[in-house]
């Protein structure tokens, strides 16, 4: 029977050492963009340089303890209920052995921990520096590019998709409208809270072009689960031409349709930069270059006019949403409302909102 | 004033007589009868949390899960962690101390039998007043740690049912920790110095003085919380710029840490009693193990932040609660190093409670190892709110708290029924589990470094995480299928269980000395302990070499004379001149109070929070004047 159990032990143990096997392998599953153990900007890696270490010795302790209660459980097994083993009360140099040699070890991993964590945190400097202001509200991101403005002063507004130039630091000031969000971009950093009446900061850079993905990491209500975001990492050339496209104004639709329905409703939250009638609004992302973006929806939904009007059927149906005012009383106001468009004013909004590249 | 004339007041003054059916259930004051309830109804909370788990689980088995809406989803991750954390692991743990740790300090009950009574009442009505919520569709739905300004601001009365409800827990808690404390300083029985206690009885006594010092913190930040949602101050929430929500995460985790250890320690106290027994050497180290458990104590109390590196409280911030999170690890490591030492060398048996037992030092060390590389701040600003930390808190609170608390069901289930569980079906069960458990939450890791979020209602195909999460679910009803196999061998048990007799494991502490069930009064007379283990030495004494030796059974029965000698000086109470404390109504009607104020408050029918304060104070009122015993 005792035989037995060893052998059942022992095949446990080799479930668990399969399973840890398949996180090894998992590092290098081929479609993963959130993977943190393949990053690809420098705070990201040095992020995972910590780990990585750390993570083999992590796993040279596992290998010790679980191999050493196989081996324990199988040599000490009871053979007879008349063993007598020898009665140990204790050791006096094992234990101190065991309290420092463990100490020691964490003493060792904390140096470069401590470094990185000054290092991390460190604001970077210099001329080539992108700034942005970030503002998380339930279920989007409004990214406030404060270096460009347009021929009137105003400063570039875009939602959800951060565009940066390859090779320069982006330094992200943030705060929240409403509840705490974290910003997370796995392949190129770490969390950072966002939190309102709080400014935080996040340093991101990529050295080579790309599309990033990421999300919302602090719970916040019924979309979490929808608040995502993509940093698009173009060369500077690329971003040059992306950020004299910003900074040019909409043109107004020709619709009298659709004119009607940005004035009436859409204005109300969302802002059309050059439109006639548009009041500057930003509690809705700003649709001036809306069609130049990939996704839209807190980067849920693929950016095509089927998903477009899709959206403008139902918005809460696809991203459920009981939003929360400051006041802290229920207030169905602030998540886009299901506005009961007719097909045909669909169509031409969907028409319109494609134009806005 | 005469009991004569207290007894002629009032009826309701009398004391209860029933001493068996349900009225002497609801009116005991045995501790041994209170740890059964806090038992089952813990297992009755778990079964519901397992519930909730599985239909999470089904929800995320496939990318863009459909099973639930978000608003369920999020009510029941939220419900689950509330139930397994204070409705199925606090009050198991409660459950041992209860029944066990008096028994294992030589004392004939706690010091306040009432008041003991009256903590699982309020431990029962606050478990119900926080599932009404879900009848009246307002179940708490902001995460069970409850970051403001979101659980401020949420619709609905799900977050006042989580503030209140934790209040009313609160309480329960309190009362129990301080009548604990009494016990374990004042009731010892003669003999029994501080270390000879047991280490089960002495992680209870570090429990506690957590449990005191944390809870009030909690209390407080949950009354705030109460305020800002429904009086409108601004503790927490920051419309008008004046507070700061990252003080509520401050208060939460000064209480939310020391809980973890809250958690852990009671499943470690048990270890240590069951590792010895079924190697048949004694713990390893045991000053060692006794004051690890209280370093990890203290230091409990310095790494709260660690819960909230990405909330930016800057580089010093970081690295100071980074380094008192790695050096937790130490007397952490110390203790499994110690219990494994306690097994070499020994002649080990494989019982159900062994098993569990070793379990717990298996996964407990990997739920470690995981915690140390959460020390790595910036590689924690990867990992934090993912699946990663599910993962780790899932193997320590799982693989540790919950297969520990297990074994001390297996080990002392024969105590408490008389009747021994059956140890191939409790293998299985334990087989299940274990394979189960790993299945669940071994792929979290993955996930995890993946880079899934946790308390995601669904997530899109394209990322890696679709087979991982089926596996998890398959895990995930593994377990539930090894809980049937408990509860069938619990049932056979009952049926046909074989008769356990006092000492069934040839174990090593004061609560095998006596009868199994224990009798109403636990000793005939109170035992003179004279060494640690004090029962294993009547029985086995070492030869030169350090190996044991049966004591010829003629001598062992000269131990309880011996201890009467002794005794009989003191309090002379012989058999039948023992007093145990009445049955009372009191406990059990204050308790009923306070759900009443708690659904008072919430839904401000101020007319029942009244009539709930006037049943608690009248309830206690009246318990202060109870007549000491039935006349």
């Amino acid at each position: 029977m005792a035989h037995l159990n060893a052998r059942r032990k022992r095949r446990a143990v080799l479930w668990i050492g399969l399973i840890l096997l398949a996180l090894a392998a998992a590092a290098c599953a081929s479609k993963a963009p959130q993977d943190t153990l393949k990053p690809v900007g420098p705070v990201a890696r040095q992020e995972n340089n910590l780990f990585t270490p750390v993570f083999w010795i992590a796993a040279g302790v596992f290998v010790l303890v679980e191999g050493g209660i196989l081996y324990i459980v199988t040599r000490f097994r009871r053979r007879s209920d008349a063993d007598q083993p020898v009665q140990i009360h204790g050791n006096k140099r094992l234990e101190i052995l065991w309290t420092i040699l463990p100490a020691a070890l964490l003493a060792g991993i904390a140096i470069p921990v401590v470094l990185t964590i000054f290092d991390v945190a460190q604001k970077p400097v210099g001329s080539d520096v992108v700034h942005i202001n970030l503002t998380a509200h339930q279920w989007w991101w409004q990214y406030e590019y404060t270096d460009f403005k347009d021929p009137k002063g105003q400063t570039i507004q875009t939602a959800n998709e951060l565009v940066i130039p390859t090779g320069r630091w982006v330094y992200l000031t943030m705060t929240s409208a409403d509840v705490i969000h974290s910003y997370w971009v796995p392949k190129l950093s770490g969390k950072q809270d966002v939190i309102p009446g709080r400014i935080t900061h996040l340093k991101l850079r990529s050295d080579v072009p790309g599309v990033f993905n990421g999300q919302c990491a602090e719970f916040c209500a019924l979309s979490h689960a929808n608040m995502r975001l993509k940093v698009i990492a173009q060369s500077p050339a690329d971003f040059d031409a992306w950020v004299q496209n910003e900074i040019r104004p909409a043109a107004p639709p020709t619709d009298q349709i659709v004119m009607q329905r940005l004035q009436q409703t859409c204005f109300a939250c969302h802002n059309v930069g050059g439109v006639p009638g548009n009041g500057g609004a930003r509690v809705g992302p700003d649709l001036t270059h809306f069609a130049s973006r990939t996704s839209f929806a807190g980067s849920m939904l693929e950016m095509t006019p089927a998903n477009i009007a899709l959206w403008l059927k139902d918005p809460p149906g696809i991203k459920p949403g009981v939003p929360i005012d400051l006041t802290g009383k229920e207030k169905y106001g602030t998540m886009m409302p299901n506005y009961h468009l007719s097909n045909d004013e669909i169509q031409a909004l969907v028409a319109y909102l494609s134009s806005l590249k | 004033m005469t009991s004569a004339a207290v007894t002629a007041r009032a009826g309701l003054f009398r004391r209860p007589t029933a001493k068996t059916g349900v009225w002497s259930w609801l009116t005991t004051v045995d501790h041994k009868r209170i740890g059964i309830m806090y038992g089952a109804t813990a297992i009755a909370f778990f079964v519901i949390g397992g519930v909730e788990a599985l239909f999470i689980r089904l929800q995320l088995a496939r990318p863009n899960g459909t099973v639930l809406s978000a608003h369920q989803y999020n009510e029941l991750f939220t419900m689950h962690g509330l139930t397994m954390i204070f409705l199925v692991v606090m009050p198991l743990g409660a459950a041992f101390f209860n029944y066990m740790m008096p028994i294992m300090i030589g004392a004939r009950d706690v010091a306040f039998p009432r008041l003991n009574a009256f903590s699982y009442w309020v431990f029962l009505f606050g478990g119900i007043f926080l599932y009404s919520s879900f009848f009246m569709n307002q179940a708490p739905d902001g995460g069970w740690f409850g970051y403001a300004p979101l659980s401020v601001r949420l619709p609905g009365h799900g977050m006042t049912f989580y503030s209140l409800g934790l209040i009313i827990l609160g309480i329960s808690s309190t009362v129990a920790a301080v009548n604990f404390l009494t016990t374990i300083i004042n009731m010892r029985a003669p003999g029994m110095s501080l270390m000879r206690m047991p280490v089960f009885v002495w992680m209870t006594f570090v429990v506690q003085f957590l449990l005191v010092f944390a809870l009030p913190v909690l209390t407080v930040a949950l009354f705030q919380m109460f305020f800002d949602r429904s009086l409108g101050t601004n503790f927490f929430s920051s419309a008008n710029g004046t507070s700061d929500p990252v003080l509520w995460q401050h208060l939460f985790w000064l209480f939310g840490h020391p809980e973890v250890y809250v958690l852990i320690l009671p499943a470690m106290g048990i270890v240590s009693e069951i590792l010895p027994v079924f190697s048949r050497k004694p713990l390893f180290g045991y000053p060692v193990v006794v004051f690890s458990g209280i370093a990890i104590g203290f230091m409990g109390w310095g790494v709260w932040a660690h819960h909230m590196f990405a909330v930016g409280l800057g580089p010093v911030a970081n690295t100071a609660f980074a380094l008192s999170t790695m050096f937790i690890a130490v007397p952490t490591g110390v203790k499994i190093f110690n219990w494994m030492a306690t097994m070499w060398g020994g002649s080990l048996r494989f019982t159900t409670p062994m098993l569990f037992a070793i379990g717990f030092i298996a996964m407990f060390t990997i739920g470690g190892l995981s915690g140390v590389t959460h020390a790595l701040v910036p590689s924690d600003y990867q990992q934090t709110d993912t699946y990663y930390i599910v993962a780790h808190f899932h193997y320590v609170l799982f693989g540790g708290a919950i297969f520990g608390l297990f074994a001390g069901l297996y080990y002392w289930w024969p105590k408490i029924t008389g009747k021994l569980l059956n140890e191939r079906t409790g293998k299985l069960h334990f087989w299940l589990m274990i394979v189960g458990f790993n299945l669940t939450f071994a792929p979290f890791h993955i996930l995890g470094l993946q880079g899934m979020v946790r308390r995601t209602y669904r997530y899109p195909s394209g990322y890696g995480f679709d087979f991982w999460n089926m596996i998890s679910t398959i895990g995930a009803f593994t377990i539930a299928a090894s809980m049937l196999v408990f509860f069938y061998n619990v049932y056979k048990s009952r049926k046909e269980g074989q008769i356990a007799g006092n000492d069934p494991w040839d174990a090593r502490t004061l609560e095998w000395t006596i009868t199994s069930p224990p009798p109403e009064h636990n000793f005939d007379e109170i035992p003179v302990v004279h060494a640690l283990d004090d029962f294993w030495h009547r029985k086995y004494v070492e030869d030169k070499e350090g190996r044991i030796v049966p004591v010829p059974s003629g001598a062992q029965e000269a131990a309880p004379g011996h201890a009467a000698e002794a005794h009989g000086a003191g309090h002379g109470d012989g058999h039948r001149g023992i007093h145990m404390p009445s049955p009372s109504y009191m406990p059990l009607i204050a308790a009923i109070g306070m759900p009443l104020v708690g659904w008072g408050l919430a839904f401000r029918q101020w007319w029942l929070a009244i009539a709930g304060a006037i049943i608690v104070f009248g309830g206690l009122y009246a318990w202060a004047f109870e007549p000491a015993a039935e006349e």
